[in-house]
């Protein structure tokens, strides 16, 4: 499988990607954002970090960036488009997926493992899960209260575009289990084709249990799947 | 003669120059959490009739243009494709020098 992921200045999940893609065997190409032409891709990732130092709002800047009409292109045209934390954000900013990540509700940069529940397995990224499974997951995070109007939140949760939600150990979804404040605790969403995916949370944080956990390497078997 | 064309060209530059404001400020709805924390510590100075306190952003562009409608148009296209998030964000417009 040929994947791309984009490197913008500032970003810092980059490698840690990289590393990931390379270990499950993917072919895996870096993209500088100021390329114009995007390797054959059948999944691009767009990394975590803090691009363009999150100037005007987090993602905004590199949304325009050159290569990401390419990446707009791909995306409606069916390529797999998986935004990573800050790389969910620049999804938002594009309108590849509709809402925005305003600031965490408590005001604080979070960075800690959570809970996170796979409501969704019935598509590409999530297959290798089961319905339910509670995975531990690392966020890390300033802007990850998803926010978006009343339709379109009856439409995520009627075309079961959520994924993930934030939970506890035990797999309760509630207002004491949501780190940030995020509506329905949403911790990923859908666009409608289920092509692409933007989450808050970070699997390739979590494919090794000799430094963490292996809970986000079925995301990337899923994928493979 | 070049240098007085250089001074010409930078004269007319300065004509046709427009200068405009562009308040961002977040929709009535959306939680504001920066300027609660000011509010509040406000607040905490003793400034006891402060209500309600809300922050924003504020830009200052000039454009190369002497026709205000026309500038104000591309003041708006600039505001829709980037400036601004218009799912959380308003924003006003003013014109600056006369």
């Amino acid at each position: 499988m040929n994947s791309s992921v984009i490197v913008f200045p500032g970003s810092n999940c980059d490698r840690d990607i990289a590393v990931a893609l390379e270990k499950l065997k993917f072919n895996n190409k870096m993209v500088w954002h100021k390329d114009t032409d995007l390797p054959k891709s059948d999944l691009i990732i767009v990394p975590g970090g803090f691009s363009f130092g999150d100037y005007l709002r987090s993602g905004a800047i590199a949304g325009k960036s050159n290569i990401l009409n390419e990446v707009i292109k791909a995306a409606n045209s069916g390529c797999l488009v998986l935004g990573i934390c800050n790389g969910f954000q620049i999804l938002t900013e594009t309108g590849l997926l509709k809402g925005v990540l305003l600031r965490n509700k408590n005001l604080k940069f979070l960075g800690k493992d959570v809970r996170v529940k796979v409501t969704n397995t019935d598509n590409k990224f999530c297959n290798k899960y089961k319905k339910d499974q509670i995975l531990r997951l690392n966020i890390a995070h300033n802007e990850g209260n998803y926010f978006t109007n009343k339709e379109h939140l009856k439409e995520l949760e009627d075309k079961n575009l959520i994924p993930f939600k934030y939970c506890n150990e035990n797999g309760d979804v509630n207002e004491e289990n949501n780190p940030n404040g995020s509506l329905n605790n949403i911790a990923g969403i859908f666009n409608e084709k289920k092509n692409i995916l933007g989450m808050m949370p970070h699997p390739e944080r979590m494919l090794d249990k000799i430094i963490s956990n292996d809970d986000g390497a079925n995301l990337f078997n899923s994928l493979l799947n | 003669m070049k240098l007085i064309l250089v001074k010409q060209h930078l004269l007319n530059l300065k004509k046709n120059k427009l200068k405009f404001s562009v308040k961002v400020t977040l929709k009535k709805d959306v939680l504001d959490p920066q300027g609660k924390v000011v509010q509040q510590t406000l607040n905490n100075l003793g400034m006891d009739t402060l209500v309600n306190l809300r922050q924003g952003k504020y830009f200052e562009i000039e454009i190369n243009e002497n026709d205000v409608v026309k500038a104000k148009n591309k003041i708006e296209e600039m505001c829709k494709k980037l400036l601004v998030n218009l799912i959380i964000e308003d924003y006003e417009i003013s014109k600056l020098n006369k």
